[in-house]
């Protein structure tokens, strides 16, 4: 694959006796909107968590922009490039949307500057691109589903990320809100960065991703075109039993 | 410098020339000997809320820092006949070593599992202490004060004018911490610890700074103990009062701001000495209580949020009539 951003090989991981991660190798070219699916505990959000650091891989190793990650502390990760959206979001409730944003503009961002740029105003001018203008000094209690996830996105922007991983920012919401985080999601790929989708909604992984990879009891069993992996028998085993 | 730290600093030049103005005109040793215990809670307090106020890690373990900073002192008497200073800052390095310690337990243990383990840290130090015949032991250690130093006219006056520069250093400190981007990082920290983590934010690191700097100020308040009392003994030195007060004050007084422990502490400070003078010291800790559970309940972000809360709706009303 030509310009890989991120290399996942041969990565394992178990909880106690229980295989979440199998051997799983992915790469993740530059710019790619890569979708990640399988069904409830195939591994998924297991994957992101030894991609983003959360959690350590047992075995194989995950590199970045060429550079192995392993060890590495999430907020390193992060420092390099990999934002991720939680799947339930997890706002700084104590803080309102702009100093929410502050937090990743002051960390990674500017981190290190002498004269920090206007970082308020940065903050604004991506929660106005995420739609959310009029909430940018409310509080985090009083924010809507769609709004709380279009913060998490726009948190993770606010870091300046080549690689965004969305993790799950579309469950529970209605089709227009589904539709207003795909228009988010398609923008900021517009933009250059590279997204990693996890959704359980087909129709929105196939409208948004170029390639999707489907892992099953912590296996890769599949990885094409969207259309080539819902043809794929092992797919739809895996989905609606054999 | 901005204009709010302007405003603060001048606000200690002036509390500093009080406390100045105090001791050339007041010659009644017992006002000294009560600010410096009301100075003392507001040391504790403070620097318990950087850990716990803005990082969300609550540390029932103060005594443990405060007594030690106390027998830390006392070692650097009886080994070396150290002056004060050199006391308060071996004190405060011995602490923060400890502070340290407790913020790697972080690494591994959060939420109320870090509480219990900050108890089992006062009760082994207690333990140690106890059994460590060269301070006293169980039976403790009486001290004779030396001289003041001139200008000080008693030893007293003398700490207490220690105590009030130890509670601006601790107040700068903690405002320091607070309007900084380590503040920023303890709140989030405070708020969700992975989504910090994941946003950049190196947690470990700012837990160890809060700890180290929460531990090395109880140490340093605790350190002029010995001499003010002219007598340490483990159980008063590890009292549960030390613990209970130094967390009850920031809540009292609310837990968001640097000023919110000053509030409490000087409030239930006052009370304390108050109810110690007229009824008995053996109410203190009863009256923690109660009022703990009051605020807890009936204002959870404490005297500052209730003060937001009338400004705001003084707000909205003033808004409501200009219509």
């Amino acid at each position: 694959m030509s310009d890989v951003l991120l290399k996942v090989d041969d990565v394992s991981k178990h909880f106690g006796g229980f295989t979440a991660l199998s051997h799983v190798s992915v790469e993740v070219a530059r710019g790619e909107r890569l979708g990640l699916i399988g069904p409830n505990g195939s591994g998924k959000t297991t994957l992101i968590n030894c991609i983003s650091g959360a959690l350590k891989n047992e075995s194989g190793t995950i590199a970045f922009k060429g550079e192995n990650l392993n060890g590495m502390a999430p907020h390193q990760r992060t420092r390099r490039g990999i934002a991720r959206s939680f799947q339930i979001p997890r706002p700084f409730h104590s803080m309102t949307p702009v100093e929410n944003l502050a937090v990743p503009l002051e960390y990674v961002t500017h981190r290190g500057a002498v004269h920090k740029a206007d970082i308020r105003g940065e903050a604004e001018a991506i929660l106005a691109d995420m739609g959310l203008s009029d909430k940018m000094n409310a509080s985090c209690a009083g924010l809507s589903q769609v709004e709380l996830r279009k913060l998490e996105l726009a948190r993770a922007m606010a870091a300046r990320p080549a690689l965004l991983i969305s993790d799950e920012a579309m469950a529970g919401l209605s089709n227009t809100e589904c539709d207003e985080v795909l228009a988010i999601l398609f923008k900021l790929s517009d933009k250059g960065i590279t997204i990693i989708m996890i959704e359980h909604i087909m129709h929105a992984i196939m409208r948004f991703s170029n390639r999707v990879i489907c892992l099953d009891a912590g296996k890769l069993i599949a990885n094409g075109t969207p259309g080539e992996v819902v043809k794929n028998p092992d797919v739809q085993r895996a989905y609606l039993g054999a | 410098m901005n204009g709010k730290s302007l405003k603060f600093y001048l606000g200690c030049g002036v509390a500093m020339l009080a406390a100045l103005g105090l001791l050339a005109g007041v010659q009644n040793e017992y006002v000294f000997f009560a600010s410096y215990v009301v100075l003392q809670f507001v040391v504790l307090a403070t620097a318990w809320n950087i850990l716990g106020g803005y990082a969300g890690y609550v540390n029932f373990g103060t005594s443990a820092f405060f007594a030690l900073g106390g027998y830390a002192a006392l070692f650097m008497i009886k080994a070396f006949a150290a002056p004060l200073v050199v006391q308060i800052a071996v004190a405060a390095v011995l602490t923060g070593i400890l502070g340290l310690a407790i913020g790697l337990l972080s690494l591994r243990l959060r939420g109320i599992f870090f509480s219990i383990a900050t108890v089992a840290l006062a009760i082994i130090c207690e333990t140690v202490i106890l059994n460590f015949d060269y301070l006293g032991g169980a039976k403790g250690m009486q001290l004779l004060r030396p001289e003041p130093m001139a200008p000080f006219t008693s030893y007293t006056k003398m700490l207490f004018f220690v105590m009030v520069i130890i509670t601006l250093v601790a107040l700068a400190i903690a405002r320091y911490i607070e309007k900084s981007w380590i503040g920023r990082g303890l709140q989030a920290i405070r708020d969700n610890e992975e989504a910090a983590e994941c946003m950049g934010v190196p947690t470990l690191k700012l837990k160890l700074i809060a700890t180290v700097v929460s531990g090395a100020l109880m140490g340093a308040a605790g350190a002029p103990f010995p001499m003010y009392m002219s007598f340490i003994e483990p159980v008063s030195a590890f009292s549960l009062n030390y613990s209970v007060s130094a967390l009850a004050m920031p809540i009292i007084g609310g837990t968001s701001s640097w000023i919110g422990p000053v509030i409490g502490a000087v409030l239930l400070g006052t009370v304390q000495q108050l109810v110690t003078v007229t009824i008995s010291s053996e109410l203190n800790v009863l009256i923690v209580g109660v009022l703990l559970v009051f605020f807890v309940v009936a204002a959870p972000q404490g005297i500052l949020g209730l003060i937001k809360k009338l400004a705001n709706r003084r707000g909205a009303s003033a808004s409501g009539a200009g219509r």
